[in-house]
């Protein structure tokens, strides 16, 4: 196996394992177009890296994690509905980013790697960065697990209980601009989502706990991602789409199977 | 420890500019049932979420016992379909459970339920296992918003008479909110009758007799519910007042809308 291959394939599992969970989580509470409005503003990160001069990398987390918490703060004082107010952000963020990019970077950037994803070029620093926030983020999840799970279940019976559900939820945003982050070498800012919400949404009909749920949901975007970069190897079809559709084909897959509790 | 477990004085709420609450005192002891009641709009689940702390206050002050334990029953529980929850695991989400389990579920009459999905509950199954879950918690105070909404009357009885011997046993405060009076009236220790502000309060007989109640709910109680028992003895007090026997002295005065021109 060639060693961008193996790279590359590191890189996604990595991303997948991550994102099984987390997109479970995406799924329960409805955070689709969230994930979205996060990934979009990615880009504007790419561009104050740039201005800025420091890591791309970095300046994509940075960048995340700051509209994360904007979006904490607008949401709690709501004079318009959620998803009008993420529309706005998602598209506003997603057309100032590519504007940004195609001024400032005099073309020493490849604007279609980070719309759709440029996972055959991950290096090995990548790789490593790529697996520690992952694993991090996986520890998080793990921690907060209950927590979580009652916020979205019912946040005001959680906080009742003594769930210190502001900061639970802060905390699940800003694991997820983390995860928006480094999947967007993976996949790109445009389908990342789709990366979250594909296998946890083909998980639901094979399992029975939440558990269940997150882990399954692990596996298959593990497999999507294994799938695409064959696809890709051998058919030389773009890396990041070949997984999306892969995970696609694997949700339509689970809707063969009779739907149970 | 204080003879109270939540007292709250002078609570003032407003929202968007429109006075929700005014100058509300309430008071919940060990041991006592006390029913809100009140038109829609009154302010009921308003004060419920500010004696809870899940709202600020704008006026007055709440103070609470020390390491007070609340088990709450919250009006709605919409769970998404895509969440797999039975339960059993619907249950552990509230924390350790400090009350038996097996006696909980018996209580509350929801062994059988215990693997099913949340989701594939009915109405009255759902109440069951909410009040289940505030119960694990073995509660010195149960909150209770709305708890026999979706629930037919015979559900109603049954879940008030259940209501009623938790608090026997286990000698725990209560605070109901219900748009029905005459079927809690009959375990209550309190009725307090909201309207943005405390209209009357007492026993279940002085509230239904206080003409500042009968100008709330009078004759529209009699063509909105149509279970006879409600309608049965609303005619019944409504006779007695007309005949002008049993009226109190109340609080305060009020004009037919119940806008708030203190006497």
């Amino acid at each position: 196996m060639p060693d961008f291959l193996l790279l590359a394939l590191l890189a996604g599992i990595a991303v997948a394992l991550v994102a099984g969970p987390l997109g479970a989580f995406a799924v329960w509470r409805r955070m689709a177009y969230f994930g979205d409005t996060l990934a979009h503003s990615a880009l504007l990160g790419v561009t104050f890296g740039l201005l800025l001069d420091i890591n791309l990398n970095l300046a994509i987390a940075l960048g995340c994690l700051l509209l994360a918490l904007i979006l904490v703060g607008l949401q709690n004082n709501r004079f318009l509905a959620t998803d009008t107010l993420l529309g706005i952000l998602s598209h506003s963020t997603l057309a100032l980013g590519l504007i940004c990019v195609s001024v400032f970077s005099e073309n020493r950037i490849d604007l279609m790697a980070y719309l759709f994803g440029d996972i055959l070029s991950v290096s090995t620093t990548d790789v490593v960065s790529i697996w520690i926030i992952s694993l991090v983020v996986i520890a998080a999840l793990a921690w907060l697990w209950r927590p979580l799970l009652a916020i979205t279940v019912h946040e005001e019976l959680a906080q009742v209980e003594g769930v210190p559900v502001t900061r639970v939820r802060t905390a699940l945003m800003l694991l997820m601009a983390l995860v928006i982050a480094i999947a967007m070498k993976v996949v790109g800012v445009l389908l990342i989502t789709a990366l979250l919400i594909i296998p946890a949404a083909a998980s639901r009909r094979l399992t029975h706990t939440p558990e269940q749920m997150a882990v399954v949901s692990s596996l298959l975007g593990v497999t999507a991602v294994m799938a695409g970069l064959a696809a890709s190897y051998w058919w030389d079809s773009p890396a990041g789409p070949a997984i999306v559709l892969s995970a696609t084909l694997l949700f339509s897959l689970t809707l063969l199977k009779k739907q149970q509790a | 420890m204080a003879d109270y477990l939540i007292k709250a004085s002078g609570l003032g709420v407003v929202r968007n500019g429109r006075q929700i609450l005014q100058r509300t005192d309430l008071t919940l002891r060990a041991g006592k049932i006390i029913t809100l009641i009140g038109p829609n709009g009154a302010g009921k689940t308003t004060l419920v979420r500010a004696v809870l702390g899940l709202i600020k206050v704008d006026e007055g002050n709440i103070e609470k016992a020390p390491d007070l334990r609340i088990g709450y029953m919250p009006q709605k529980l919409h769970i998404e379909p895509s969440l797999p929850l039975t339960v059993a695991r619907f249950l552990a989400l509230g924390g350790k459970a400090r009350a038996d389990l097996d006696e909980t579920l018996t209580l509350t009459g929801i062994e059988k339920l215990i693997n099913m999905p949340m989701q594939s509950l009915s109405g009255g199954e759902t109440q069951r296992v909410l009040l289940a879950r505030a119960l694990l918690r073995d509660p010195q105070l149960l909150v209770l918003d709305e708890p026999v909404q979706g629930v037919d009357v015979t559900g109603q009885s049954a879940l008030y008479a259940l209501i009623n011997e938790i608090r026997n046993r286990r000698q725990c405060g209560v605070l109901l909110v219900s748009h029905d009076l005459h079927l809690v009236m009959a375990n209550t220790d309190t009725v307090i009758c909201l309207n943005q502000h405390v209209c009357c309060e007492g026993h279940p007989e002085q509230v239904t007799n206080d003409p500042a109640y009968l100008a709330l709910f009078g004759d529209a109680a009699g063509l909105a519910n149509p279970p006879q028992v409600a309608i049965y003895t609303h005619h019944h007090d409504h006779q007695h007042d007309a005949h002008g026997n049993v009226i109190k002295g109340g609080a305060h005065r009020h004009d037919s809308s119940c806008g708030h021109d203190h006497a």
